[in-house]
């Protein structure tokens, strides 16, 4: 384990006793968000398509009078478009002033968890998954994928 | 104490507070270059500014600083603690004075001799030396500093009965971040309201709904309000220009005109307070190195009167200003040498440089052709920095200069927060908002080539996939919104479109929609930081429904889809320019009046069609009348009776300025696009000829013959002769569109080929563009650049110095004529004698062919 841990910089997450995640869903693997990082879930929303954006860009929608651009998570994962019709909550993050809106499929509950349930990312796991997740939380019968939030948002630097 | 006076205590207050930070970081960090030029600017604004305000004590200190600071700037003097200590005394010492200035409006009484004797000792590279210099001055703002802080608290009271007191309750400074809060918060009240509004509307009788209308209303003027705070007129950044050009001119001994024009264009405030100091410092610089002093302008054959001209207007989303100069335009030789002198350039890389190129190193840090140093400028901060505050403001600059003529500055500022008017369009069911202020006009079209449509709508043709439009005899690039943002499927049913006439800087293009809603004004809230690569967009906004919209920006899209750049450009500007060049088709009104006969007026004449019920014509002192937008309007019949005899009165309204006139027709049958040839002089009064128009004969009216018969005095037309004349090529320049209209169809008739254009400026531009013509015809009284500027740019030089040059003029009189032929005019007619400027014409050709 000692080889991994030097493979990879430590995150925040070591050392905490607890963690609060808000969970979430994005085809059907659930997945978390530190609490902190989130400012609004909002249930389906009226969202204004943005041409030539790329594709991860779902668009933008009002939160009170600020505009806010919508990613969708399913496309920043590569994973397989949602069904149509199927209601999209959305995870409402700041980001170098900026609002972003990150579309998932549900959002459940907020959860405390110890430290003790967590661990790194198996060095197998998918290269997309590797990137965007810190880790992961053993919960009773279901894995947890912890996301980090301002990787996710990080597409400009993509280019 | 005047405005000047404490605009210029709040930011000399502010940039002191500064200097404190910035001079303490530079001691720490002596060879911080940024740290210094930044200080070496403060202090150097101040200088600036106080020049001009008339305070000789703060200007000295600072002078002086500026020296040591300035020599610190370039290295020949090291940064030491003992010349830190100087400046601080300086700074001290101009904090003492503007504190005694803010309490009695004037500077105080003292001497600061030994502080710029030390502070030009180390200028002078002594040193060590002013060392002891230093300390001793130290003493003395302290104690001038101590005296005014005891009248203070005494003067503190009898003061606010004084003019001091209301100025400082007027204004307060507010963070823009409040403001941008505040807006926010209006939105999404407005919001709320209309979803408020929305469910009162279903029910009836609703206790709530007076109140609702109530709070609908102050809802509405509390939007208002709020986007008042962040607007202001650019005119408030002007108004202290007219001071400091006119110190300006006591000073250089120059007379210098200041022209403003734009100055109700609104711009956000953030922008505003960040192009002040630019601005000020374009306008010194004009008026210091541009305009040249009386003694050579009368040399050059200008007025002595230099003038400085402003100019704001918004363009494709921006705000241009225009800051330009009669002068002598920039020294090319002098940049030239002083960027091979400087080492910025080699001198091979200089050979292969366009004058325009070379003029753009004024834009570098620390270059200043002047040779000496004014108070004024020349220092080498100049118009680095005012492209740096331009830039930081994600704007841009550029300049043009012509040798002898002038330099004009041209700023271009985004709109970041302003708030503008747009339209609404609809494409692949998706909406956009296009900035109205590039939009010129909207033209139903068709898709479909077999689906006929309704009359008068145009079909897009394809060349090879590319779709253009024939709008008025020219071909417009077209644009499809759905093809371009990769929609999907393009809307066909029933095959109709819309398109968006835009203008993008000098070229045109026709943007294809689906619909075209409403407009709205809306405010530009910049896209995210992830969208900024794609470039069709200016921004996003949030409607009054609530929705999110993009802005397009028709500068991005015509960048995007090649207008503007190659042949296709080249294409669409001289498409531009001839538009009104007499054998182009013309779009040609034709109506049946005086029996059956079929008569034709070219449609630009015409200001409105109207259909006047028949008891609404009166007959007054002989004349007939009718009320129309509450005026009388003169009615004419062309036949001389009282028209026709239907319950309407079909009329074509003429206008120009506030003088209208109708003309009575039978009927209205059609407006087509032809040719305008006058092949047969008119034998009656009234047309000037017959032509063939849509395949049959038809009478032309001559609209000047008819509107003197309404106006005694509109002008005196006398029909025009047609005429053999060889296809002679006359420009014609003059800013009424009126007469430009009246005019070229005119001299067509009398066998001229005429190009009409509306400026000085744009005939210049077709002159540079390697036009010919063979007579120049131009308005005295224009806009801009007069007729006798506009004659002497001809005659200085170039291909135009020979062409014979007609001038008109309202003015008639022997002194006017005088000073056009001294300004280089060939000839000199009254305005709106048609017959004399044939006659004029043909002499000065035929004299030209003569000689």
């Amino acid at each position: 384990m000692t080889v991994d841990i030097l493979d990879r910089p430590d995150t925040d997450v070591s050392g905490d006793e607890q963690q609060v995640l808000v969970t979430l869903t994005v085809a059907d693997q659930l997945c978390g968000v530190p609490v902190l990082a989130v400012r609004d879930i909002l249930g389906e929303q009226a969202i204004t398509r943005i041409p030539l954006a790329p594709p991860e860009i779902a668009g933008s929608l009002n939160l009170r009078g600020r505009i806010v651009t919508a990613i969708d998570l399913r496309r920043r994962l590569h994973l397989p478009p949602a069904p149509p019709n199927q209601p999209r909550m959305s995870v409402v993050a700041e980001q170098g002033g900026e609002l972003y809106a990150l579309l998932v499929d549900g959002v459940s509950e907020v959860l405390s968890l110890d430290a003790n349930q967590f661990e790194r990312n198996p060095p197998t796991l998918e290269k997309t998954w590797a990137t965007f997740s810190t880790g992961i939380f053993r919960l009773d019968g279901r894995l947890l994928v912890v996301l980090d939030v301002s990787k996710l948002l990080a597409l400009a630097d993509e280019g | 104490m005047d405005d000047l006076l404490s605009d210029f205590l709040t930011e000399t207050n502010e940039s002191l507070a500064t200097l404190d930070v910035a001079l303490v970081t530079l001691e720490r960090t002596p060879d911080d270059a940024e740290t210094l030029s930044g200080i070496f600017r403060l202090v150097h604004t101040i200088k600036g500014t106080c020049g001009f305000l008339g305070l000789p004590r703060l200007e000295h200190v600072a002078h002086a600083g500026e020296n040591v600071l300035g020599k610190l700037r370039d290295k020949t003097l090291a940064v030491t603690p003992a010349i830190v200590s100087l400046i601080l005394a300086a700074i001290d010492r101009i904090k003492a004075i503007v504190a005694a200035l803010a309490e009695t409006g004037a500077e105080p009484a003292g001497d600061d001799c030994e502080l710029i004797a030390a502070l030009n000792a180390a200028a002078a590279n002594e040193t060590p030396a002013a060392k002891p210099a230093a300390k001793a001055p130290e003493p003395a703002p302290l104690a001038e500093a101590a005296p005014p802080p005891e009248p203070k608290a005494a003067a503190a009271e009898p003061a606010p009965a004084a003019a001091t007191a209301p100025q400082t309750a007027q204004t307060i400074r507010v963070t823009v971040d409040v403001l941008e809060d505040l807006m926010t918060l209006v939105s999404e009240l407005v919001l709320t309201r209309n979803q408020l509004l929305q469910l009162a509307r279903t029910q009836d009788n609703s206790p709530f709904s007076v109140p609702l209308q109530r709070l609908s209303h102050i809802t509405s003027d509390l939007q208002e309000g709020v986007m008042k705070t962040r607007m202001q007129p650019i005119g408030n950044a002007w108004n202290k220009l007219p001071r400091l050009v006119r110190d300006l001119s006591h000073e250089m001994g120059k007379k210098i005109e200041l022209v403003m024009l734009g100055a109700d264009t609104e711009l956000d405030r953030q922008v505003l307070e960040m192009i002040k100091d630019p601005l000020t410092h374009m306008v010194r610089n004009s008026g210091d190195h541009g305009l040249e002093s009386p003694a050579d302008r009368r040399a050059a054959g200008k007025p002595e009167t230099g003038t400085i001209t402003l100019n704001a207007f918004h363009e494709g989303g921006h705000i241009i200003l225009e800051i330009s100069d009669d002068g002598r335009g920039l020294p090319v030789d002098r940049i030239r040498a002083k960027a091979l002198a400087s080492g910025l350039a080699t001198e091979a890389e200089l050979a292969a440089m366009t004058g325009g190129q070379i003029e753009r190193f004024i834009f570098r840090a620390g270059f200043s052709t002047a040779t000496t140093v004014s108070a004024v400028s020349g220092r080498g901060v100049g118009m680095d920095v005012v492209k740096t505050n331009i830039e930081k403001i994600g704007g841009t600059i550029d300049l043009k200069s012509t040798s002898g003529q002038g330099t004009m500055f041209i700023v271009k500022i985004p709109l970041t927060l302003a708030i503008v008017s747009a339209l609404i369009v609809e494409a692949s069911k998706e909406r956009f908002a296009i900035p109205q202020i590039s939009v010129v006009e909207l033209v139903r079209a068709r898709r479909d080539p077999e689906n006929t449509g309704t009359a008068g709508e145009s079909l897009i043709e394809r060349i090879n996939d590319t779709p253009v439009l024939r709008l008025r005899n020219r071909l417009l690039p077209l644009v499809s919104l759905t093809e371009l943002l990769q929609l999907g499927v393009e809307e066909t049913a029933g095959g109709a479109a819309h398109v968006v006439v835009a203008q993008v800087g000098q070229h045109m293009m026709g943007i294809i929609v689906d619909r075209v809603f409403d407009t709205e004004e809306i405010v530009v809230k910049p896209v995210a930081p992830i969208l900024r690569h794609v470039t069709m967009f200016s921004g996003n906004t949030i409607l009054g429904d609530g929705s999110v919209i993009m802005i397009l920006d028709p500068n991005g899209i015509a960048r995007g889809t090649g207008v503007g750049a190659g042949s296709e450009s080249r294409l669409m500007q001289s498409a531009r320019i001839d538009t009104q060049t007499s054998a182009d088709q013309t779009a040609m009104l034709l109506f049946r009046a005086g029996g059956s006969q079929r008569m034709g007026v070219p449609l630009g004449l015409v200001a409105r069609l109207e259909d006047i019920p028949r008891d609404k014509i009166e007959f007054s002192g002989g004349a007939t009348v009718t009320q129309y937008r509450g005026k009388l309007m003169p009615l004419i019949a062309i036949d001389g009776g009282n028209g026709n005899d239907q319950p309407t009165q079909p009329l074509l309204v003429f206008a120009e300025g506030d003088r209208i006139m109708g003309l009575m027709v039978d009927e209205i049958i059609d407006v087509v696009d032809d040719k305008l040839d006058i092949e047969l002089a008119a034998s009656q009064p009234g047309l000037l000829g017959t032509a063939v128009i849509g395949g049959a004969a038809t009478d032309v009216l001559d609209t000047g013959y008819w509107l003197t018969r309404a106006w005694q005095d509109w002008f005196r037309g006398v029909p025009g002769k047609g005429a053999e004349a060889g296809q002679k090529h006359v420009l014609m320049v003059d800013d009424s569109d009126f007469f430009r209209q009246l005019m070229v169809p005119a001299l067509g008739a009398a066998g001229f080929r005429v190009t009409a254009v509306s400026s000085a400026a744009e005939a210049l531009r077709l002159r540079d563009a390697g036009k010919r013509f063979d007579a120049i015809v131009s308005d005295i009284e224009m806009p801009n650049m007069d007729g006798l500027h506009f004659a002497r740019t001809i005659r200085a030089g170039g291909p135009w110095a020979e062409v014979p040059l007609i001038a008109l003029t309202a003015h008639d009189g022997l002194e006017h004529a005088e000073a056009g032929r001294q300004a280089g005019f060939t000839d000199y007619v009254a305005k709106f004698e048609r017959e004399a400027l044939v006659a004029t014409l043909r002499n000065s050709l035929a004299e030209l062919a003569a000689a």
